[in-house]
């Protein structure tokens, strides 16, 4: 059996058991489609072709959506909002580490609260007009302000100011975090003239594509930037997005050559697009887990006996293998995989066993069925894993009772309202945030309830770390403490799955987001 | 002034002119049917699960943000203000800004109404000669093979749901046999002739789709006129089989073809949302469901305004016609 050369880049040097389930899964699934996924290597080998119109057919746009990139919702906006603006900061698509944007590079204070970017000096707006740190404060206020309706403003709650200072950009936290350039990877924090206050939905940025036209729900189109600050991107002369909601309408454009690339491949029918000889299937590790949630504060949850009689009661294995056809690596519990920087390598890999569920279930003391409610809304299949886990679980003695709930309202009538039920979660950039968004005592969204002064103190340390080996020793600790006592049960983290035309060369496949990360446009060439 | 004295003047005018007052009367009913359909969208939009706030901000929703949503929306408003302050708005014309992205309900519902529009008359172009025409020839060679023929084929496209008729169709001209134009995504600024190149295999799926009830009906309509006396007549004196279903046939059938023409336009306008979906046309329909899954209401009610008026509209012109066309019920005695 080969070796996956495309996974190589996402898992770190030392393959842990759970790593290598992961990569034994997707190594099973490179035997079946071998040669079709293109190695990152090979292509980087490549010179990129210019020239040409990308087609893109994307799942994931609505006629309500907007330019905005503060409101920036769906596949197609963040998509649409990669090809004409520009972040302060990047994110290496193999380390998840950051990278110069917009700044050319940055320092902070020892404590990790003040922070000075050095701004490129080179760069114009597509109108023409010449970026100045002026536009970065500017965005960055309009996201950050109190009355903002940004998607970004909660991450960047701890900015305090904001400031111009000497022709830097400087700012200042209220504690303090060495994520934050990071923070700035954020795809809502697009940097636009006058920070996008004169008109948010205008489109100018700094990206390579300038939009031609909009219409949304509909189609995008965009046109090659000629006065590109980078001359390492941007290789076809124009793009073209269509949203394309229907998988089956997807997959057809593809078949028939109508569209170079599609998102959102269903895993079920990923056997039969591989049949098509000018076809390449892109499967791309992604933070994105699925889970059911138990609230460790609501009876009969508040017993860890249960908890745990409830971890060892799910067939991870069956999950991944029927839920997500295989296309994506066994959860362990805890929010984290290896696409994160500096993620745990070596805590074990819970495994199905029902013996261990049975004795914490009769040492929890707990009698009579656990209701679980689960829709399809929390993920695509969501209501079969609840019933394969309720199989699961017969096995070991404990009678779990499936409530299907209406998948209109599921977010804000069951989940994160219900002791017990199914969701999902998308990725966070940072290890930091994706405990920060769910697992923090004080959080919102701590839809396990999982409050523990012990594990908030770890994570306001682990924040204000500068020393790498220090901060992932720390994390490690706190994968531990969710993974043991949380109230997550997380079978699986599913992989991004796209596909393309052979035509379409150099995808990267970038463990930040999907779509590479949104920069697919940027990053591919054509070759006719 | 007793009531019936207050109808006086309407009855002498309904005697007078009874194809002016039918319309009238239907006019009147017409508004009324509308305002109920007003009524009844936004009491569903509200019985839905969740408001505007929550299903858009979805798995984000934090309460300052909901909050926040709800009071900028005026959501925080007892029910009954909200629905007298759109109708207010509406009733002057104005159906407000869609509250998910902003921007003018009228000048969306513009495009998209017409690409519904274009979709629907270029389907009804062919699809409504061609059941009629089908119609008479089933009648022509009734019990026969051509008949038989074009009755299994009809009965079989109407058969299967529209999603499928449509996928079959892409598989076979897309996939297979690469000669039609897909996606059929129109867009400003495309010249009509790729326009009607790209939505060649919609329109065939709607044709599909809506061929066999028209057929039908044409077929069972003019069957029944045909075993009456007159017909016999017609015969006997010696005119050519299709000749007597064109001339003296078909007129007396018109009524219940006509209905079921109006029944056909209207889906063809409303209901295809499915086929919308299936080829990418960005119509009506994908931009109310996108709305309902938001509950934008303005667009929501302004749609559903829309689909309501297509709906009255197209059935009382059915109706006219079939008074028009029928001597008996145009001078009544």
């Amino acid at each position: 059996m080969t070796k996956r050369p495309s996974i190589d880049p996402i898992l770190p040097n030392s393959l842990s058991r759970r790593q290598f389930l992961g990569a034994t899964a997707a190594a099973g699934f490179a035997m079946t489609a071998s040669g079709l996924i293109v190695p990152n290597s090979a292509m980087a080998a490549e010179t990129p072709k210019k020239g040409g119109n990308l087609k893109l057919g994307i799942k994931g746009g609505a006629a309500t959506d907007v330019l905005d990139p503060a409101a920036a919702a769906g596949t197609v906006s963040f998509l649409c909002n990669h090809l004409w603006g520009d972040k302060i900061v990047e994110s290496d698509p193999e380390t998840g580490a950051p990278l110069p944007g917009l700044a050319e590079s940055w320092e902070s204070s020892a404590d990790a609260s003040v922070w000075t970017f050095k701004i490129r000096k080179d760069v114009a707006f597509h109108d023409g007009s010449k970026m100045t740190v002026a536009d970065l404060v500017a965005t960055l206020k309009r996201h950050t302000d109190e009355k903002s309706k940004s998607g970004a403003l909660g991450l960047l709650r701890s900015i305090k100011t904001v400031e111009d200072k000497a022709g830097d950009l400087v700012i200042t936290l209220s504690e303090g975090n060495a994520d934050l350039p990071l923070l700035l990877t954020d795809y809502h924090l697009m940097v636009q003239p006058n920070g996008g206050y004169d008109d948010p939905n205008a489109a100018i940025g700094t990206g390579a594509f300038t939009l031609k036209s909009y219409e949304p729900g509909i189609r995008a189109t965009f046109e090659k930037n000629k006065n590109d600050w980078r001359d390492d991107r941007g290789h076809v002369d124009s793009v073209e997005v269509i949203v394309m909601n229907d998988n089956t309408a997807r997959i057809a454009a593809l078949s028939s050559r109508q569209v170079h690339f599609i998102n959102f491949v269903e895993p079920k029918t990923i056997k039969l697009l591989e049949r098509a000889p000018h076809v390449d299937i892109l499967q791309t590790h992604a933070k994105g887990f699925y889970s059911f949630q138990m609230f460790c504060d609501t009876a009969p949850f508040d017993n860890n006996d249960l908890r745990l009689a409830m971890k060892y009661a799910i067939d991870r294995q069956e999950i991944l293998d029927r839920i997500v056809g295989g296309y994506g690596s066994l959860g362990n519990d805890y929010p984290v995989n290896s696409t994160y920087q500096m993620a745990p390598d070596d805590i074990e890999q819970r495994m199905y066993d029902p013996e261990k569920a049975a004795f914490h279930y009769k040492k929890s003391g707990h009698d009579g069925p656990v209701l679980l409610r689960t829709s399809d809304a929390a993920f695509p299949g969501a209501v079969d894993a609840a019933v394969l886990y309720q199989e699961h679980a017969k096995k070991a003695g404990i009678n779990i009772e499936v409530k299907r709930e209406p998948a209109d309202g599921y977010w804000s009538n069951v989940w994160n309202v219900k002791p017990f039920s199914a969701t999902y979660w998308g990725g966070r950039p940072t290890q930091d945030l994706r405990y920060a968004t769910s697992y923090l005592s004080s959080a919102d969204w701590n839809d396990s309830r999982f409050k523990r002064d012990d594990f908030d103190k770890l994570l306001l340390e682990a924040r204000a770390e500068l020393d790498n080996d220090k901060r992932k020793a720390l994390y490690r600790q706190m994968a531990v403490m969710v993974r043991d006592e949380g109230g997550s049960i997380i079978p699986v983290f599913n992989d991004f799955l796209n596909a393309s035309a052979k035509s379409m060369k150099g995808f990267v496949h970038d463990i930040g987001n999907d779509l590479s990360n949104g920069q697919i446009a940027s990053r591919v060439w054509l070759d006719a | 002034m007793t009531p019936q004295s207050l109808f006086r003047p309407f009855v002498a005018f309904s005697r007078q002119f009874p194809l002016a007052a039918n319309i009238l009367r239907r006019l009147l009913l017409s508004f009324v049917l509308l305002w109920a359909v007003t009524v009844m969208i936004f009491i569903g939009v509200e019985a839905l699960p969740g408001d505007f706030a929550t299903t858009y901000l979805g798995q984000s929703a934090t309460p300052e943000a909901v909050a926040n949503i709800r009071s900028e929306l005026g959501l925080d408003q007892p029910l009954l203000t909200r629905y007298v302050t759109w109708l207010g708005d509406a009733v002057s014309g104005d159906f407000g800004n869609s509250w998910a992205s902003g921007q003018s309900v009228s000048e969306q519902i513009g495009k998209r109404l017409g690409n519904s529009l274009f979709l629907a008359f270029f389907a009804a172009l062919v699809a409504v000669p061609l059941s009629v025409g089908l119609g008479l020839l089933a009648v022509r060679y009734r019990n026969r093979i051509p008949d038989k023929i074009i009755n299994i084929l009809s009965l079989a496209a109407v058969s299967l749901p529209e999603f499928f008729v449509g996928y079959l169709l892409i598989m076979v001209f897309v996939v297979t046999f690469p000669t039609a134009i897909f996606p059929s995504t129109v867009y400003d600024g495309m010249d009509f002739l790729t326009r009607l190149e790209s939505i060649a295999l919609p329109v065939a799926t709607l044709v599909l789709v809506v061929l066999a009830h028209m057929m039908r009906m044409t077929r069972a309509a003019i069957i029944q006129v045909m075993s009456s006396a007159y017909m016999e007549t017609a015969e006997l004196k010696g005119l050519d089989g299709l000749r007597i279903i064109i001339k003296h046939a078909a007129p007396n059938a018109l009524a219940p073809i006509i209905n079921v023409v109006a029944l056909n336009l209207a889906y063809l306008i409303v209901g295809v949302v499915v086929v919308e979906v299936v080829f990418v046309y960005p119509g009506m329909g994908q931009y109310m469901v996108d709305a309902v899954t938001v509950r934008d209401l303005p667009v929501v009610q302004a749609c559903g305004l829309i689909f309501a008026t297509i709906y009255i509209a197209l059935n009382m012109t059915a109706d006219i016609l079939a008074i028009i066309a029928n001597p008996r019920l145009r001078h009544p005695r």
